[in-house]
C-alpha cells in the first residue's frame, strides 16, 4: 500500500523524544508551509464531516424515496440524490466516517503488527528472522488490487475484509522500519552497557528503542492514511468493500457510474471528497514530515 | 555481475514460491468444503468429487502443497469449470491487453515525469519548481480510478471526444491506441509524479558533486553538462524504482480496465471474483505477481549493471 | 585590452562575503596576489583561511551564496568580475584549468577517461580520434602506464594516484596559461604524493604557463614554488619569494607556522609546538589584526588598526604593526 514508505535506515543515538520546545517548534514550521497548512484544512474539513454526519445531514442517508431519483442538486437536496431517491449529502457525510473510521482502525492494528513482528524480528534468532523477512517480501510481491481480489474471494466481500487485507499488507512495511532499528540498537554501546547492568530485554525496548522508533513511525502511518482511503474507496467502488446500503465514497461512485450518463452528480460527489480527502492527508503528511524529521524526505 | 544476478534470481524464485504457498494455503485452510471453494457455486457433486480425487484432498497437507506447486511450476493451473479451458490459457490470452495498457502508462510516465523532474531541479526552488512539485504530490494522492472515471466523465460522456468502452478493433492498430489513451493517461498519471519527484531528487544530488563542479571549470557547456554528465547519474535510481512501479500500474490497470469495460486480466479476476471463480482468481494472481517479480528483478539488474562502479563491485 | 602585463593573474584588493542564515560572513578581505608568467606559485594557510574561495573567486565558480565585495581579478589584463557567461566559458578551460582536491569524486563516475579527456577538447576543431591520440599522448606523459588500452576504463579503476594524474592531464590538455592546483596530494597517501609532486616539478620544465599551487603543506611549498603567499582567516597576511619568506618570515603567523612544522623540530620534546587559540568567527570580524588573538607579540593599537602590508625586501611583505615599528625604532 505505501510506495513511499521502505527501509529507512533510521540512526540509532539520539533518541529523539519529542521536547515540548520542539514540537511547538515544528508546529509554527508546519503552519507556515502553505501546503500543509491547506491539508490542515481539507482534514479538517473531513473530520468535522465525520464527527458531525448526524447532525449536519437533514435526511438519514439509507432513506429511499424512489419518487424523488436521479435529481440534480437543489435547496432540497445539496447534492442531488441517487438511483434510489437517497440524499447524496448525507451519504457523502456518512462516507467521511467511514473513510477516516478505516484508516484508523488499519493504521492502529497495522502499527501494532508491525511493532510486534518487528521486534521478534530484530530480537530473536536469524533463521526466524530470515523467514520473517521472506515472508514480508511475499507478501509484499503481490501487485496491491490483485492481492485484494484474492483475498475477497476467499472471505467474502465486507468492510472488515478490506481492513484485514489493508492490515495484512502495510504490516511487513512497519515491521521492516521496527526490524532496522531493533537490529541497530542491538549492538550499540548503551545497549550492552544495559545490559551488562542487568536490564532485560523488556527494558532496553521499551526505554531505548520505542522512543527512537514511534516518530519515524507515526509519520510514515500518517503519510500511510491517504493510500488506505483509497484502497477502501476502490474496493467499495468494485462492489467488494462495504455491504448496501452502507454508503461508503466508493459505493457512491459505484452507484454514479452506473448511472454515469443519466447524471453526473452521484460520481462528482463521491470522488470530489475523495480527492479533498487524499490530497488533503497527503499534503499534511508531507508537512509533518518535513517539519519534525527531514532525514526521511527523499527529495529535498 | 554473474554471481549478483544469479542470487537475486534465486532470491525472487523462492519469494514466488512463498507466495504460491500463501495462496494455496489461503484456500486450503480455510473452513469449508475446498471443492467448493476451489470449484465455485456451479460445480456439481461429481465435479467436486473428481476434484478431490484428482488434487488428493486426502493427501496430508505438505504433500498436497508440493503437488500444488509442481503443477504451477509446469504450467497447469487448472481448469476453469466455466468455460472448460486451461486456466493459463485463459490468463494468458487477457494479458496482452494489460501489458499494452501498463506499458504505455508506464510509457507516458516516463516521458513526462524525467522532463518534469529535471527541469523542477535545474530552475530549483523557482515559481515553476515549486508548480511541478505541488502537481507531482497531486497526481500521486489522487487516486488513479477517479482520474479514470472523471476523464471518461470529460472526454467520453461529455466531449465524446474518445472512446469510452473497449479495446479497439482487432487488427486495426489506430482505433486500439485512442482506445488505450484515456485509460493510460489515468494509469501513469500517479507515477509521473512519482517520477518527477525521484528525479528532482536524483539531479539536484547529482548537481551537487564534485564531479559535475569539475566540468563547470572546465567550461562545459551547461547543455552537456546536464544531459551527458548529471542526468544519466540520476536517472540510475528511477530505473530500479520502475520495477516497484510495474505493480502499482497493475493495480491501476485493474481498475482501468474496469471503468472503460477493456478486456484484460484485471477485467478477468475482477469478473471471476464475483461469481467466485476461484481457479481463475489464484491463475491471473499467481501470473500477474511472476510478472511483477520479474519485472522487479529485471529492473534492478539493469540499474545495477548500467552503472559501471555497481557493475565492476559486483 | 591593457597592455600586456608582466602577470598572468592579478588580484587586487579582493573581497568576498557569504550570505548564511545566521548572517554575512567575511570570507575573504582585500586579498592581494599576483601571479608571473612561468612561476609557480604557492598559497599556504589552515583549513577555513579562504584558499578555495579565492580560487573559486578567479574562476567565477563560487556557491549561490557568496557575493564578490570589492576589488578585482585580472586574468591576463582582463577583468575577470566583469566577463558575461560566454566569456567565463571561454576562460574555463580556455586560458586557466584547474586541479581539485579530492580525486576520488573529481572525474565523472559513468563516463570512461577516454571520453572525459576528448570532452575536455570539446573547444578543438580536431576529429575525435584525433582527440584520443592527444588524449594518450597526455596520459603518457602524466604517467599513466598503458594508456591507449586503459581509455575505456573507468575512473574508479584507477587508484587515487592515476586519478589525480588522470585529473592533472585533463588540465593540460587545454593548454592554460594558468593552471589552478588546489591541494592537489592531500587526499593522497605519501608515496602518491611525493609521485604528484615528483610529476609537477617534470612537467614544469616542459610546462610554459603558470601554476597556483593550494597546499597546507609548508614542505611541499618550499619544494615546488618560487614564490608564495600565505593566508589567515582571508587576509593574506604575508607574500614574497619562498626562500626569503621560509628564512625570514616576518609574519607572526609564518613565524608561528613555521615553529610548528614537525619537520623542522630539531630537539627532542615531550610537546608539539602549536598555535594556541582559535581562529577568528567571520561573522563578526575584528577589528585591526585577524591575528591579533593568537599572536604573542600584540600592542593596543594591533587590535584597532587593520595593518597595511609592510616592506621585508624585494617582493616580500607582511601585513604587521610590529615590522613597521622594528623599522622605525
Amino acid at each position: 500500500m505505501s510506495a513511499q514508505a521502505s527501509d529507512t535506515s533510521l540512526t540509532a543515538g539520539r533518541a529523539a523524544p519529542l521536547v515540548l520546545e520542539r514540537r511547538f517548534g515544528a508546529l509554527r514550521r508546519l503552519l507556515r508551509d502553505p501546503l500543509g497548512a491547506l491539508g490542515l484544512v481539507l482534514v479538517a474539513l473531513i473530520v468535522i464531516m465525520a464527527l458531525g454526519a448526524d447532525i449536519l445531514s437533514p435526511y438519514g442517508p439509507n432513506v429511499t424515496n424512489v419518487k424523488e431519483r436521479l435529481q440534480p442538486p437543489s435547496e432540497l437536496h445539496w447534492l442531488g440524490t441517487d438511483q434510489l431517491g437517497r440524499d447524496i449529502f448525507s451519504r457523502v457525510l456518512v462516507g467521511s466516517r467511514i473513510a477516516l473510521w478505516v484508516a484508523a482502525v488499519t493504521s492502529f492494528f497495522s502499527l501494532i503488527g508491525g511493532l510486534a513482528l518487528g521486534l521478534i524480528a530484530g530480537y530473536g534468532p536469524r533463521w526466524l528472522d530470515s523467514l520473517l523477512i521472506l515472508i514480508f517480501d511475499s507478501i509484499r510481491a503481490f501487485p496491491t488490487v490483485l492481492f485484494a481480489l484474492a483475498v475477497v474471494t476467499i472471505l467474502g466481500p465486507s468492510l472488515g475484509t478490506i481492513i484485514f487485507i489493508i492490515t495484512i499488507f502495510n504490516v511487513p512495511v512497519y515491521a521492516r522500519i521496527v526490524r532496522t532499528q531493533t537490529l541497530s540498537l542491538r549492538t550499540t554501546e548503551f545497549i550492552l552497557a544495559e545490559r551488562s547492568l542487568g536490564a532485560g530485554p523488556v527494558r532496553v525496548l521499551f526505554v531505548h528503542m520505542l522512543p527512537n522508533v514511534i516518530g519515524p513511525l507515526l509519520i510514515l502511518a500518517s503519510m500511510d492514511v491517504p493510500v488506505v482511503i483509497t484502497i477502501e474507496a476502490g474496493l467499495s467502488f468494485l462492489g467488494l468493500g462495504v455491504r448496501p446500503p452502507t454508503a461508503s465514497w466508493g459505493s457512491i461512485l459505484n452507484d454514479g457510474y452506473a448511472f454515469i450518463r443519466n447524471t453526473p452528480w452521484m460520481v462528482i460527489s463521491g470522488g470530489v471528497p475523495l480527492i479533498l480527502a487524499t490530497l488533503g492527508f497527503t499534503f499534511l503528511g508531507e508537512a509533518l514530515r518535513d517539519a519534525f524529521d527531514p532525514r526521511l524526505r527523499k527529495d529535498v | 555481475m554473474l554471481i549478483y544476478t544469479a542470487r537475486r534470481l534465486a532470491l525472487t524464485v523462492l519469494i514466488l514460491l512463498v507466495t504460491m504457498t500463501l495462496l494455496f494455503s489461503m484456500v486450503y485452510l480455510v473452513p469449508g468444503d475446498p471443492a467448493s471453494i476451489a470449484l465455485g457455486p456451479r460445480a456439481t457433486a461429481a465435479m467436486k468429487a473428481a476434484f478431490r480425487e484428482r488434487m488428493g484432498l486426502n493427501d496430508p497437507l505438505p504433500v498436497q502443497l508440493w503437488t500444488f506447486i509442481s503443477n504451477v511450476l509446469r504450467g497447469d493451473l487448472g481448469i476453469d469449470v466455466w468455460s472448460n479451458r486451461s486456466v493459463t490459457q485463459i490468463v494468458l490470452e487477457a494479458m496482452p491487453y494489460t501489458l499494452a495498457l501498463t506499458g504505455v502508462g508506464l510509457g507516458w510516465a516516463v516521458v513526462t515525469g524525467i522532463p518534469l523532474g529535471a527541469w523542477s531541479a535545474v530552475a530549483r526552488n523557482s515559481w515553476t519548481d515549486r508548480l511541478i512539485g505541488v502537481i507531482s504530490v497531486s497526481a500521486i494522492a489522487i487516486p488513479s480510478f477517479i482520474v479514470a472515471i472523471y476523464s471518461l466523465l470529460l472526454f467520453a460522456v461529455w466531449l465524446k471526444w474518445l472512446p469510452a468502452i473497449g479495446a479497439g478493433d482487432r487488427g486495426d492498430w489506430g482505433d486500439q491506441l485512442v482506445h488505450l489513451l484515456l485509460p493510460a493517461f489515468a494509469v501513469g498519471l500517479g507515477w509521473v509524479g512519482y517520477i518527477a519527484r525521484m528525479v528532482r531528487a536524483s539531479m539536484l544530488e547529482v548537481m551537487g558533486e564534485n564531479h559535475v563542479r569539475t566540468a563547470r571549470a572546465f567550461g562545459l557547456p551547461e547543455q552537456r553538462i546536464l544531459f551527458r554528465y548529471a542526468l544519466p547519474i540520476a536517472i540510475l535510481p528511477t530505473i530500479a524504482l520502475l520495477g516497484v512501479g510495474i505493480g502499482n500500474l497493475l493495480s491501476g490497470a485493474v481498475f482501468a480496465e474496469i471503468v472503460f469495460a477493456r478486456p484484460g486480466v484485471g477485467k478477468l479476476t475482477y469478473d471471476a471474483v464475483i461469481t467466485r471463480n476461484y481457479p481463475v482468481v489464484m491463475g491471473s494472481v499467481l501470473i500477474t505477481t511472476a510478472f511483477y517479480a520479474s519485472c522487479t528483478l529485471v529492473a534492478d539488474l539493469v540499474a545495477a549493471w548500467l552503472d559501471p562502479r555497481v557493475r565492476a563491485s559486483l | 585590452m591593457s597592455e600586456r602585463s608582466s602577470a598572468i593573474l592579478e588580484v587586487k584588493d579582493l573581497s568576498v562575503a557569504y550570505a548564511t542564515p545566521r548572517g554575512a560572513v567575511r570570507a575573504l578581505a582585500h586579498v592581494d596576489l599576483t601571479v608571473p608568467r612561468g612561476e609557480i606559485v604557492g598559497i599556504v594557510g589552515e583549513s577555513g583561511c579562504g584558499k578555495t574561495t579565492l580560487i573559486s573567486a578567479v574562476l567565477r565558480l563560487l556557491p549561490g551564496n557568496a557575493a564578490v565585495t570589492g576589488g578585482s581579478i585580472l586574468f591576463n589584463g582582463r577583468e575577470v568580475l566583469a566577463m558575461n557567461d560566454a566569456e567565463l566559458r571561454r576562460l574555463r578551460g580556455g586560458g586557466i584549468a584547474m586541479v581539485f582536491q579530492d580525486p576520488m569524486t573529481a572525474l565523472n563516475p559513468v563516463l570512461s577517461i577516454g571520453r572525459l579527456m576528448t570532452d575536455v577538447q570539446f573547444r578543438e576543431q580536431r576529429s575525435t580520434p584525433e582527440k584520443q591520440v592527444a588524449a594518450i599522448a597526455m596520459l603518457r606523459r602524466v604517467g599513466i602506464p598503458d594508456a591507449e588500452s586503459r581509455l575505456d576504463d573507468y575512473p574508479h579503476q584507477f587508484s587515487g594516484g592515476m586519478r589525480q594524474r588522470i585529473a592533472i592531464a585533463m588540465a593540460l590538455l587545454t593548454n592554460p596559461s594558468l593552471l589552478i592546483a588546489d591541494e592537489p596530494t592531500t587526499a593522497l597517501d605519501v608515496t602518491m604524493e611525493a609521485q604528484i609532486i615528483h610529476l609537477l616539478r617534470a612537467l614544469r620544465r616542459d610546462f610554459a604557463g603558470s601554476i597556483l599551487f593550494i597546499s597546507h603543506n609548508l614542505g611541499l611549498i618550499a619544494e615546488l614554488c618560487d614564490r608564495v603567499a600565505v593566508m589567515y582567516a582571508g587576509e593574506v597576511v604575508e607574500s614574497g619569494p619562498v626562500g626569503a619568506l621560509f628564512h625570514n618570515p616576518g609574519h607572526p603567523y609564518t613565524q608561528a607556522l613555521l615553529r610548528c612544522d614537525p619537520a623542522r623540530i630539531e630537539r627532542r620534546t615531550a610537546e608539539l609546538p602549536t598555535i594556541p587559540g582559535e581562529v577568528p568567527n567571520l561573522l563578526v570580524p575584528p577589528t585591526g589584526c585577524v591575528f591579533a588573538d593568537r599572536c604573542p607579540d600584540t600592542i593596543e593599537r594591533c587590535r584597532t588598526t587593520v595593518p597595511v602590508p609592510v616592506s621585508l625586501g624585494p617582493d616580500h611583505q607582511a601585513r604587521c604593526i610590529r615590522i613597521d615599528n622594528a623599522a622605525a625604532a
